[in-house]
């Protein structure tokens, strides 16, 4: 457990002396403001107008714009996975100090938990950054919090699964960019593929739309906890992590 | 099932090291190792022994096979037959002990460029399982030891070839192993920095047992006491750097330049007065140009120098010069890598 606390130590300290996560940071506070702001403009405007009908109770906070919201940061999330993942091995192996890390008496399994765990604190940093518009929501409004707490969880889900994902890729080469691009088009297609039963009910197209990470995210939006897709999402972890170890020790034995 | 002896083995945490390791202070055992990649053989049946307290030169041309062997003493690459024991410890399956009491410097350093002197040696003592004020004191040693206590602050990045070479040598000090592993460590430096790192090295000696590889011979010369030839995957030579020269040589030989009163100088009597020295097995003439008049003595036992410049000087003839006629050890290399690809010509094809 020491080792992986000092892994992960260290690779948030390369996150947070380089700009990349100052640059991520920024671009994701942006991108969530600009939406939030519109979002919110939006619903303000329906729900007056709602008002003005005469309609009586007011729309829902946590459905009409909690729930969208977060359901985007899902999908824009999948855009910040790669550039998280991309240096954590790429890195290490195009500099030369995997040889340290792989000959330090510590396992392979602890670098890998070490590495995986501080790309996740760095997501959780930008989900931290969305969380100060909503906390605004708390002030002006009363929307529940509980379903609010579920849905980041499920987001902090699916982001360690990508983020696991894209781990195993980085250790599949010394190059950051070939990293990046690959795991951006694995993290794309993950999505994509949900839109097959959009058309289409056959038992292939069920089987693709359960794989899709983004489905399983569903319930959490909704409030739900279902322990179907926390074991879809811990299941995609492991294998992610299970693959990087594998490839790892592979890399011995050929380099 | 547990035993009594396994039981008592595992209360007292004694890790099992191999009976060498116990009773010879064989520091390093190297059996029969071999690894193979997709076409090539980078390593192909090579053992060694390394006492304690030994430097020893890895030698060998590039591409030899060195860094491969290395690496795999530092559990970095897994042979892919035979075994290797470090400290006692095999490296294939108990790795994790052989790695706590190795420090390795890969040829290039590995060093983190976003990184502060002393914030990569802390992580790096970290990793090998220092902490506390034990940490914070092995790192003040060897930024004193390795000279890199003026640099402290710098961001590894910045720092010029020389510095970060020493930086890595302080990173494979920081835990004080057993072993010292060092790949090419003056590879890139200029002559000063060279002749500092050689210093630093010869100074680390006496706590640690060192292995270092290189393509320089007079390195070797100067700072192994062992030396371990490897050309093409293959064992060449190992031996001490004395030994290595006297078999190169076969006996000893001395070159002696002699020179006449006024000028003339029998050769012939020259040669039968040197051959009635005692002990003295051949006698030949090498050379005389610009009036310089060489024979190599050669006797098959002891020091010769003594009578033979006695029987010169009583001879009524001066005595220029007396030399043993050491081979370099450059010359022992080509030799010894020379009769190898003699004997194999066009050696495996591949490469």
């Amino acid at each position: 457990m020491r080792n992986v606390w000092i892994i992960c130590r260290k690779e948030l300290g390369s996150y947070f002396v380089s700009p990349i996560a100052y640059l991520l940071l920024t671009m994701f506070a942006l991108i969530f403001g600009l939406m939030f702001w519109q979002m919110l403009g939006s619903f303000v405007f329906y729900s007056m107008e709602m008002q003005m009908r005469g309609q009586s109770f007011p729309m829902s906070l946590n459905e009409e714009l909690i729930r969208p919201l977060l359901s985007n940061i899902g999908v824009i999330g999948m855009f910040f996975v790669p550039m998280i993942t991309m240096r954590l091995f790429a890195e290490e192996k195009r500099t030369g100090t995997i040889e340290l890390l792989a000959t330090s008496p510590i396992r392979d399994t602890e670098i890998i938990l070490g590495k995986w765990l501080a790309a996740l604190a760095l997501y959780a940093f930008m989900l931290l950054y969305t969380g100060l518009n909503i906390a605004f929501l708390f002030k002006y409004g009363s929307p529940d919090w509980k379903p609010v707490l579920v849905a980041y969880l499920g987001l902090l889900l699916q982001a360690a699964a990508l983020l696991a994902i894209g781990t195993f890729i980085s250790t599949l080469t010394s190059n950051q960019i070939i990293a990046a691009a690959a795991t951006f088009g694995i993290c794309l297609m993950l999505w994509l593929i949900s839109w097959a039963s959009s058309y289409e009910n056959a038992r292939w197209a069920q089987v693709l739309s359960y794989i899709s990470i983004i489905t399983h995210f569903q319930s959490f939006e909704k409030g739900v906890i279902d322990s179907k897709d926390v074991i879809f999402y811990g299941t995609a972890i492991f294998l992610g992590l299970f693959f990087t170890s594998r490839s790892m020790e592979s890399l011995r034995w050929r380099s | 099932m547990f035993t009594s002896e396994a039981f008592g083995k595992w209360l007292t945490c004694d890790v099992a090291r191999t009976p060498d390791y116990l009773q010879q202070n064989l520091m390093i055992k190297v059996k029969e190792i071999t690894k193979k990649y997709a076409r090539t053989t980078a390593v192909d049946h090579v053992s060694f022994e390394v006492e304690k307290g030994q430097i020893v030169g890895f030698l060998g041309p590039n591409g030899a096979g060195k860094t491969t062997t290395m690496r795999i003493l530092t559990c970095f690459l897994p042979p892919t037959s035979g075994s290797a024991t470090v400290a006692g410890f095999d490296v294939l399956e108990q790795p994790l002990e052989v790695k706590k009491r190795i420090g390795y410097l890969p040829e290039t350093p590995p060093l983190y460029p976003e990184m502060e002197t002393t914030e990569y040696l802390e992580f790096v003592g970290k990793l090998k399982g220092l902490s506390g004020s034990q940490l914070d004191k092995r790192v003040d040693y060897v930024c004193d030891r390795c000279a890199v206590a003026d640099v402290k602050t710098k961001l590894l990045g910045k720092l010029s070839k020389g510095y970060r070479q020493r930086v890595g040598l302080a990173q494979a000090i920081i835990h004080n192993p057993d072993v010292l592993i060092l790949d090419e460590p003056t590879a890139g430096l200029d002559p000063k920095q060279i002749n500092e790192t050689r210093d630093l090295i010869r100074g680390l000696a006496g706590d640690h047992t060192i292995i270092l590889s290189t393509h320089i011979l007079p390195e070797v010369e100067q700072t192994c006491q062992q030396v371990i030839i490897i050309n093409k995957g293959k064992l060449v030579a190992t031996d001490s750097v004395q030994n290595l020269q006297a078999r190169a040589r076969g006996a000893e030989s001395v070159l002696v330049e002699v020179a006449g009163r006024n000028g003339n100088l029998d050769l012939a009597v020259v040669q039968k007065r040197l051959e009635q020295i005692r002990g003295i097995s051949r006698v030949q003439y090498k050379t005389s140009h610009a009036d310089r008049n060489v024979f190599e003595v050669e006797s098959q036992k002891g020091f010769i120098r003594g009578d033979l410049a006695r029987a010169v000087v009583e001879a009524g003839w001066d005595l220029n010069e007396l030399r043993p006629a050491a081979m370099s050890l450059e010359e022992i290399f080509l030799q010894l890598t020379g009769e190898e690809a003699g004997a194999e010509p066009a050696a495996k094809g591949a490469h």
